[in-house]
């Protein structure tokens, strides 16, 4: 009994001698942190994310850097959960580090937006800056805008505008089934996809309207069931990560074979899964060239480039560059790391990305705009494929910048105005 | 609709049977021993993992013997080394230490297999269809893992009510004392039982980890639906066990395929549903989004009105 | 025979009333020691981890109601911490937008409030009976709360939960909670109102009962209590201020998501709250403590920290089930003998012997976590100011020695520091 007092006084030092262990951060770099999920059911989109950030960073180190320094990225998991990513925000500033990397989830989004206005309005000497990279709720940058968020992909409604242009020329599409993850983004595509349907198709029935929690249904038999019994000629989902895999293994299980029109359905695990099953009907709406075909030289090369380091992944998400990028641009504009002349040399700038589209920072509401892109999965024509499946996205439509954007509701409170 | 129905039965069956795999040795270990062990999804977990890392050497197959006997000697030896200690400690400890085990393993899983889901798949011999009907089509695997549930539920049926060993933990299930006193050696049928139970444990997770997912939170998905099973049950009561679980398993799988709302059942009885803002998001939820609560809303209502389950015969 | 004298009064101290200094010493130098802690310790990463503390203190304190008074074991505690966390962050919400006048300071009874009218309704059921029908229950309507936050969600605010802003609310005699400092202070004063006011529950005929209960149920009836009763006043009890607790983490947090009520804050707390030790007051106030510096510091250095944690608590539950507090409260003889010089010696012996074997452990366990998780191309790390690679068998080698010499000397030292702490717990005229 008494010697294991002594294992416990010594577990209890265990845990605090474990302190000693640790890595350094280097000194006079810039830093960037990347909030997003390490670990949990979105692992993989976060983890490949990180794996971009700092692949754009590298470019930009070996490119000189800006203002003399060069970029470092670190990483924190959030596990898609807000209080988590909260957590990691005030280590972030406790770390003294100023632009902070965000994008999913949605949910998350919103925390981190609230959070930093808050720091800054409370600590206008220690300021954040807040770049959402993949969280297109459009609230973001509608109702709950603020000067020091700045959003770098097109947002739900700006995405679901090109896609319902898609399905309103398919003729054959007379019941439309709807599946999202219960949150914040899973309720806008619902009702932005029934809203624009409505308009421009009133004749397509919506069969089915459905929310399920996010991350935590892993067998979606009794969903695909449902949509199949519901007698839907396509099915709209904004799925991601885990989600989006096991929905697309569980409709080829259960033989559902109508076409998908989804957000996400492409890379980190979702080609595989949807494999041969899935040729020609499964399309997705993105940000970028997806690739295939005729790829633009910049972003073949950017591509080749990141499958010699990391051949087990992708580069799935063409904004993480433009964001780097627009920032690295913005910093140099600025002559500082001051997040206020930063955010003011942000706004309103335009941008030529990887992709070959000239991409301009509306300052009205810190929303990119940019031309979209409709890609359908398959294994025709492919030179870039994703998940080493020998399937990839192969492009159908790209809709113009103009044609693309979509009006704000934002009324941006700017300091010192 | 009838489709709907006839493949929710399927599914449902088949998520029943393998709540059955994991309450089944849950309900025989509390009725033993009195512990309601809290690692038990944790060695589900194991079994997956365990068979996840086998299946890159050897395939699926020989995963299924090896992976539950490793589970079931690991069961065995955190009774022997663990449980024994704390158990004159009195009930409270026990369930505390079971809680400790479930994170340690947690963890333990986390550090040696990584964070990141592992792609334990649906051996090849078993990837296809087994049946279509109208416009769906039902996996083999699923089948499959129906017949391994099946079969061992006959199993244990029959050890349990035709073998001498049987008899004996089945004595000991009600009069440990007298069992001792026969000459019986009873911590060691505990400790046999205890192996036994975790070792079905992890069976169920070597047949469900290419189903429902083999990653580190998987304890946690299915470890309070087992309790809830179990207590629905009946502690100690293999066929509580048995009636629950196809419950919970039905019931589950059918409220995700209605889509009745509560407000659908309100205006059904005849009561008119108000436009109370406050009241909107309640007469919009529909059965699917209940889902998930219903098998926790069975489980306080049966603690509350049958505190013995419904075919158990103690409460604690 | 002699005559009789004037009675003369002989002053003697009343032995069951000790001195004020002595009943209230205590709680006046906790008093000091908050209010002096954040000028003492200045590293910025000091007061938000105070807060938490604070905060961890008062949740684990309500706990204890249950689990160390009461017998009572609940997998879902911080339904009642969740439930109250959400009602102050509305009312802040409300005090911000509708000009509701709730001052901050004020925030945390609305809290309690919250927390002790779930509790008064899920104990009109929960508390019929004790034991694992008891903890079943809990376990039920925690996951049942965790599931209703995506089907309330104006009240949990779904998947987003609810955010709030305290420096909008109206402001108490120019208080205003901007920095995290402010708020420090308002944690402590309401950490240790609700502690005093647990301590005082359980010196009345309420608390005390409960620990009857939890000892003898049966015999309590027969002396006249009904032990459902007992059970449901205190379960309430604890409901109010871990509801306490939650207004004081929508101040702290200003955001409050379903993971609030979830089994892991439920399961945070009973783990805390055993290491600390149940069977005194302050071993959930140690273990709150302990709990969240290794909680929060811990997870700057190693992603491991849960299993560390998960191990302390098995040890704890093995072979110290008394808790740290109840560790210390076993060297009080030793103490109050003077005998603490004969414990110098050995324990230090074993405690670096220990110390062998734990560096062994840690460094074994972080090298296996760095073998499976590190990102492609990374084959050293950072080990106890130590550059390692992996990949060698020098340093797996040098930690399975290390474990080894540690284990030997534990075996050693180990008997020894016991009978050194029997020697020295005995009166000093008997040794």
């Amino acid at each position: 009994m008494f010697r294991a007092k002594a294992i416990l006084t010594g577990l209890m030092m265990l845990a605090m001698v474990a302190s000693l262990a640790s890595g350094a951060i280097g000194a006079d770099a810039i830093k960037i942190a990347y909030i997003d999920p390490l670990s949990g059911p979105f692992a993989a989109t976060g983890e490949n994310g990180l794996q971009q950030f700092k692949f754009a960073a590298d470019h930009l180190n070996r490119a000189g850097g800006v203002l003399g320094q060069k970029f470092e990225v670190i990483g924190y998991d959030n596990k898609v959960s807000p209080q988590e990513a909260l957590i990691q925000l005030k280590k972030v500033i406790g770390d003294g580090i100023s632009f902070v990397f965000q994008g999913n989830s949605s949910g998350v989004a919103h925390a981190i937006s609230d959070a930093v206005l808050k720091h800054n309005e409370r600590n206008p000497s220690a300021r954040v800056l807040y770049l959402n990279y993949s969280a297109v709720d459009p609230a973001l940058t509608n109702e709950k805008c603020h000067y020091w968020h700045f959003r770098f992909d097109a947002h739900a409604d700006m995405k679901m505008a090109a896609l319902t242009d898609v399905i309103k020329a398919n003729t054959k599409i007379k019941k439309m089934y709807i599946i999202g993850q219960d949150y914040s983004f899973g309720k806008a595509v619902a009702e932005a996809a029934v809203t624009m349907l409505k308009e421009k198709r009133p004749d397509i029935q919506i069969v089915g309207n459905e929310l399920h929690p996010i991350g935590k249904v892993q067998d979606f038999s009794p969903y695909v069931q449902k949509i199949i019994a519901s007698g839907a000629d396509a099915v709209i989902t904004g799925n991601w990560g885990a989600d989006m895999v096991n929905l697309a293994k569980a409709a080829n299980d259960g033989g559902l074979k109508v076409p998908f029109y989804t957000y996400y359905a492409a890379s980190d695990g979702v080609t595989a899964a949807i494999g041969a099953a899935g040729v020609d009907r499964i399309r997705l709406v993105h940000d970028a060239h997806p690739g295939n075909p005729n790829a633009p030289k910049a972003l073949a090369d950017y591509i080749k480039e990141y499958k010699k380091l990391y051949p087990k992944n992708d580069i799935n998400q063409v904004r993480i560059q433009t964001g780097m990028n627009m920032l690295a641009a913005a910093i140099k504009r600025a002559g500082t790391l001051n997040v206020d002349k930063v955010a003011a040399a942000l706004e309103g700038m335009e941008w030529t990305n990887s992709s070959g589209d000239r991409v301009v920072m509306r300052r009205e509401d810190h929303q990119l705009l940019m031309p979209i892109y409709i890609s359908v999965h398959t294994n025709k024509n492919i030179t870039f494929d994703f998940d080493n499946s020998g399937f990839g996205l192969l492009l159908e439509n790209k809709i113009d910048m103009d044609k693309a954007t979509q009006p704000t509701t934002c009324k941006m409170q700017r300091p010192g105005a | 609709m009838s489709e709907l129905v006839f493949f929710s039965v399927l599914n449902g069956l088949v998520y029943g049977m393998l709540l059955f795999m994991l309450a089944s040795g849950l309900t025989l270990i509390f009725g033993m021993m009195g512990v309601l062990n809290f690692a038990h999804a944790a060695f589900y977990m194991l079994g997956a993992y365990f068979a996840y890392t086998i299946s890159l050497y050897t395939g699926f197959w020989p995963g299924l013997v090896a992976a539950p006997l490793a589970v079931g000697l690991l069961g065995a030896a955190t009774e022997r080394y663990g449980l024994r200690r704390v158990h004159g400690f009195g009930h409270v400890a026990e369930l505390i230490f079971t809680f400790g085990v479930a994170i340690v393993i947690g963890e333990v899983v986390q550090l040696v297999w990584g964070r990141p889901a592992k792609s334990y798949e649906v051996p090849a011999a078993l990837d296809f269809p087994l049946f279509h009907l109208f416009r769906s089509s039902f996996p083999t695997y699923k089948a499959f893992m129906l017949g391994i549930s099946v079969a061992i539920f006959l199993f244990l049926l029959a050890i349990l009510t035709r073998t001498r060993a049987g008899l004996i933990i089945q004595a000991s299930l009600t009069h440990p004392g007298m069992v001792g006193m026969l000459g019986h050696n009873v911590p060691r049928v505990f400790m046999i039982v205890f192996g036994i139970g975790s070792a079905l444990a992890g069976l169920a997770g070597v047949i469900a980890g290419p189903v429902l997912g083999t990653f580190p939170g998987m304890a946690q998905v299915l470890g309070s639906i087992v309790f809830v099973v179990v207590v629905i049950g009946g502690l100690g009561s293999l066929t509580g066990a048995f009636v629950a679980s196809l419950l919970i398993g039905i019931v589950q799988t059918f409220a995700v395929a209605l889509n009745v709302s509560v407000g659908d059942v309100a205006g059904a009885a005849g009561i008119r549903v108000a436009s109370l803002p406050a009241l909107h998001d309640f007469w919009r939820i529909t059965v699917a989004q209940v889902a998930p609560i219903l098998p926790y809303l069975l489980l306080v209502l049966v603690l509350i009105l049958r505190p013995t389950g419904l075919f158990g015969t103690r409460e604690t | 025979m002699s005559t009789p004298t004037a009675a003369r009064t002989i002053s003697v101290a009343d032995p069951a009333r000790p001195s004020l200094l002595r009943q209230y010493g205590g709680w006046v130098a906790a008093a000091v020691a908050l209010a002096l802690l954040p000028h003492v310790l200045r590293a910025p990463a000091a007061v938000p981890v105070m807060n938490q503390m604070g905060i961890a203190v008062v949740f684990a304190l309500s706990y204890n109601m249950l689990l160390g008074q009461g017998g009572m074991l609940s997998f879902g505690h911080a339904v009642y911490f969740g439930v109250g966390g959400f009602l102050a962050a509305h009312a802040l919400n409300l005090a911000a937008q509708q000009g509701l006048w709730l001052p901050v300071p004020l925030v945390p009874i609305v809290g309690g409030l919250g927390g002790l009218l779930f509790a008064a309704i899920v104990g009109s059921f929960s508390t019929n009976r004790a034991g694992t029908v008891f903890a079943m229950i809990s376990l039920g309507i925690a996951e049942m709360m965790a599931a209703s936050s995506l089907i309330f969600d104006r009240f949990f605010g779904g998947e987003e939960g609810i955010t709030t802003n305290r420096a909008k609310a109206v402001s108490l005699g120019g208080l205003s909670f901007t920095t995290d400092r402010d708020v420090y202070y308002l944690i402590a004063f309401w950490a240790l109102i609700s502690a005093a006011a647990m301590y005082a529950f359980s010196l009345t005929p309420a608390g005390r009962m409960a620990n009857a209960v939890r000892d003898n149920p049966e015999r309590t009836e027969f002396v006249g209590y009904s032990q459902r009763w007992v059970r449901y006043v205190s379960f309430c009890a604890s409901g109010l201020f871990a509801g306490v607790a939650g207004g004081l983490f929508a101040v702290n947090y200003e955001i409050l998501t379903a993971e609030n009520m979830g089994l892991n804050a439920s399961g945070s707390v009973l783990l805390m709250t055993y290491i600390g030790g149940i069977g005194t007051f302050a071993g959930p106030v140690l273990g709150a403590i302990v709990f969240t510096f290794l909680q929060s510091m811990l997870s700057d250095y190693t992603s491991v920290w849960l299993l560390y944690l998960g191990l302390v608590f098995l040890a704890a539950v093995l072979f110290v089930p008394v808790g740290l507090a109840g560790v210390l409260a076993m060297h009080g003889p030793a103490w109050r003998n003077r005998g603490f010089g004969r414990l110098v010696g050995p324990y230090l012996v074993a405690a670096v012997v220990t110390l062998v074997a734990l560096v062994g452990v840690i460094g074994c366990l972080e090298m296996v976590y760095f073998f499976v998780s590190a990102p492609a191309g990374q084959v050293t790390k950072r080990l106890f100011w130590l550059t390692v690679n992996v990949y060698t068998a020098t340093p797996w080698t040098a930690f399975l020695a290390l474990i080894v010499l540690g284990g030997l000397g534990m075996r050693w030292a180990g008997p020894r520091a016991a009978a050194a702490f029997a020697d020295a717990s005995l009166p000093r005229a008997a040794r």
